[in-house]
């Protein structure tokens, strides 16, 4: 079991109260319709699978229902840290 | 390879069993082959004898990293079907079906496939609806199946609960008749010995560290042992696969999560099919050894930790005390998780690469046990002939850049 601090939230909450967004960082295309195959494709559905550092998306949907960033090791499960959308990760690389 | 009968029963008796043959050499790694194997699972060693008794390709080795069926191999919960909704996975899974039928005689090694039945319920009408829908298209594909009412479900499997009164009460099921269980660390063993029969060798301990290219095309791996040429290189690595791939510079895909399950206590003979729920999300059957084998759903986010959230198996026995209240008296006795590599189809990738000589067979997710003996046979046609095998032509790369997915989703009754 998880225990995540909430950036909004300021609390370390249970595991159960999150939902996962997938992989963080990644923008939207300004405009879909100027992308080929391959690279609309690649926006929908290839995402980042490491196994060590991850900077992932989480909604806190339980509680105050607002998405923030986590990095997390996908080896270990520790959770480096947790930050607010739009911020820039402190920690980056591959641990493990 | 000595055949196993009843009559070398008899006469390793004799001995005090002390004398069989080894059930598969351990080679020292050639400098090059035909065609490498990377991971010694049930998948890459069906892959593996297939090549060899299909195509003639005896030149082959297996590299496995651990040992022989030790990752998800092992780890799942055995169950066997072929009750897909969409023609291209139905058809695949039931080839699959298929040879599990002749596997045991095939490869000389009992497998224990035993077509016990699946059970899928359903507990609302949109579940109805599409277990109607599903089964009719089973049967349209030729695989077998009907939809059940709940008191033909109480004559299936005593011990269910079909009162109206539950929470989440049973409306009824699909029926597949022959479908069922097998040993799962049989089938590794199984394919792992026939294909050491044919010539194949099995590289244990070894781990691929990278994938040598030259000019765009496979030349060998790189091991923890040294390197190894080979002219073809089948990559089925499961929850390590985007591992493997990003070895080659390229990309996939899948997400890797730990998918979990647990054995009881064993007990008396109670439960003589495999019965899965969408709903309420668990899934359960006895093995012949009597503890009761459950499983359920994946994590929701992504691991390598062979583990798993605990508020996962929470979920998975209260769905089992929901449709059997008799078994909340039942301890558990273990408990593990494998890492699963899930698609955004829920259907597998088997597919040729953009490198010349790569081949990938990965994205079964939590599916993938039931498709070992289809999923080798495919896979090493496609290896062999580098083009992709009839059936395995829809689960190329690049439906993930047409947008020709196979949305199994749900519709398979999967209970996940």
């Amino acid at each position: 079991m998880l225990l995540i601090y909430c950036p909004h939230c300021l609390e370390y909450r249970e595991e159960e109260e999150f939902s996962y967004g997938g992989e963080a960082h990644i923008s939207r295309p300004v405009d879909p319709e100027k992308l080929t195959d391959e690279e609309w494709g690649d926006y929908l559905f290839f995402r980042k699978n490491p196994k060590g550092i991850h900077h992932e998306m989480w909604f806190h949907s339980s509680g105050c229902r607002r998405y923030f960033n986590v990095t997390r090791d996908t080896l270990t499960y520790e959770i480096l840290e947790t930050y607010e959308v739009g911020c820039t990760p402190k920690i980056t690389g591959i641990s493990s | 390879m000595k055949r196993y009968s009843g009559f070398s029963l008899f006469k390793n008796a004799f001995s005090y069993h002390e004398n069989w043959e080894k059930v598969w050499r351990s080679p020292v790694p050639k400098k090059e082959y035909d065609v490498i194997v990377v991971g010694g699972g049930g998948h890459g060693l069906a892959t593996a004898y297939y090549l060899a008794k299909e195509h003639g390709i005896t030149n082959v080795a297996v590299i496995e990293k651990g040992y022989l069926g030790g990752g998800n191999t092992a780890r799942n919960t055995t169950i066997i079907r072929s009750n897909y909704l969409w023609d291209e996975a139905a058809q695949l899974y039931e080839l699959s079906l298929k040879l599990w039928e002749g596997l045991s005689k095939e490869l000389n090694y009992n497998v224990m496939f035993s077509q016990r039945g699946v059970l899928n319920l359903g507990h609302n009408l949109q579940d109805m609806r599409d277990i109607e829908r599903r089964v009719n298209a089973n049967r349209l594909n030729g695989i077998d199946g009907e939809v059940v009412t709940p008191e033909r479900i109480k004559e299936i499997a005593p011990l269910i609960n079909i009162s109206p009164n539950c929470r989440y009460p049973i409306l009824g099921a699909s029926w597949q008749p022959r479908g069922g269980t097998a040993r799962h660390d049989a089938v590794a063993w199984g394919y792992a010995r026939a294909a050491d029969a044919l010539g194949v060798d099995m590289i244990q301990q070894t781990e691929v560290i990278g994938i040598r290219r030259k000019d765009g095309a496979v030349v060998g791996v790189e091991t923890s042992k040294g390197f190894i040429g080979a002219r073809k290189v089948a990559c089925v690595t499961a929850g390590s696969s985007g591992l493997v791939a990003g070895m080659a510079g390229l990309r996939l895909p899948v997400e890797s999560r730990p998918l979990q399950a647990l054995v009881s206590e064993p007990v008396k003979p109670c439960l003589d099919t495999v019965v899965m729920s969408n709903a309420v999300h668990g899934y359960v059957s006895q093995s012949d050894k009597g503890d009761l084998v459950i499983g359920a759903g994946v994590d929701s986010y992504n691991g390598y930790g062979q583990r798993g959230s605990f508020n996962i198996i929470e979920h998975t026995v209260q769905a089992i005390c929901e449709l059997f209240p008799a078994f909340s008296r039942i301890q558990m006795n273990r408990q593990w998780g494998g890492i699963v590599d899930t698609c955004p189809d829920a259907c597998p990738i088997i597919s040729k690469t953009s490198v010349d000589g790569l081949y990938f067979n990965c994205g079964w997710g939590t599916g993938g046990f039931k498709a070992t003996p289809g999923s080798g046979f495919v896979f090493a046609d496609t290896v062999a002939n580098d083009r992709p095998h009839p059936l395995a032509a829809a689960f190329n790369i690049g439906r993930f850049n047409t947008g020709a997915l196979i949305d199994e989703h749900g519709a398979a009754g999967v209970a996940h």
